[in-house]
């Protein structure tokens, strides 16, 4: 209860998406589309592995860095 | 048949067989992952069919077969199909379903019958009630969902319509739906244009002549 508190605090955007768990949809394109993208840069399977994986770190910090973005334009209010 | 050749840094010469690039792509469209298996690049072919036909069908699925239809009726332009039909021939029974339903005839596979309660006519829908097909309790024309077929009846602002109940039966999965089966049109995209071209590999020659792009730069900015 503390923690679920402790979210809405935080962000009401951040508790609705985790409550309506709608945020863990983009699990799975995250996952696609980072191994699509590393199959069209490279051949080999080792690479297109790693590859995948620096774009799936990509893909996540961006929109991590776009939420916080938007929370703090929420304080503007 | 055309290879492309990728030096690498440490010495290794990188050959991707293309075979006829387009007939790659075109099989790459069709169907995707087909064109790398013509092409003999089994595992690369595997993974975009795996992942491409994964993510269309689960985003079908989670819309219940509904999301991907194709329509330019008034109040329903469907520019999403423009995304969903990368993934080729899956997604091409859509264009089957909006021409046999142009003119108010029923879709091919039929999901389900909807039919006005009370004395309403189908365009002055108001009250529906969803029957499965073969139920005989109800009267006067019904608007039938088929599978990739696009809303039956006219779609309105002002009235409930097919669409408007989609949408409220469904919630956020029928937009989902559409993210999913967009995502894996584009993505087929690229894969395509891997059949055709090979991998954008950045050997070190590429990687010169970028830099030796960035240096003229400010060269030709000056003179």
């Amino acid at each position: 209860m503390l923690s679920v508190g402790l979210i809405n605090l935080l962000s009401p955007l951040l508790a609705v998406s985790l409550w309506q768990a709608r945020l863990w949809y983009a699990i799975p394109l995250v996952l696609v589309v980072s191994l699509v993208y590393g199959a069209t840069r490279h051949e080999r399977m080792k690479d297109i592995f790693e590859q995948s994986i620096r774009t799936a770190i990509g893909l996540v910090g961006f929109m991590s860095a776009i939420f916080v973005l938007i929370w703090l334009i929420g304080f503007w209010n | 048949m055309t290879d492309a050749k990728y030096d690498m840094e440490n010495g290794d010469v990188i050959t991707v067989p293309l075979r006829d690039p387009r007939w790659a792509a075109l099989l790459g469209w069709l169907w995707p992952g087909a064109g790398h298996l013509y092409q003999r690049r089994y595992a690369k072919g595997m993974l975009f069919m795996i992942c491409i036909l994964s993510t269309f069908f689960f985003g079908l699925l989670m819309g219940r077969g509904r999301v991907v239809y194709a329509s330019t009726r008034p109040n329903d332009f469907r520019w999403h199909y423009f995304c969903q039909l990368g993934v080729g021939l899956p997604a091409l029974p859509a264009l089957v379903q909006a021409y046999a339903t142009q003119n108010g005839g029923p879709p091919w596979f039929e999901l389900c019958r909807r039919y006005p309660a009370g004395t309403f006519t189908a365009n002055g829908l108001r009250e529906f009630a969803v029957i499965p097909p073969g139920a005989t309790n109800f009267s006067g024309k019904p608007l039938i969902d088929g599978l990739m077929a696009p809303p039956a009846g006219p779609i309105t602002l002002e009235k409930n319509d097919v669409l408007g109940m989609w949408h409220s039966e469904l919630g956020h999965w029928f937009e989902m739906g559409t993210l999913y089966t967009m995502v894996a049109g584009l993505l087929n995209l690229l894969a395509v244009y891997d059949a055709f071209a090979g991998p954008m590999i950045i050997t070190p020659e590429i990687r010169r002549k970028l830099e030796e792009q960035k240096k003229k730069k400010p060269e030709s900015v000056e003179s």
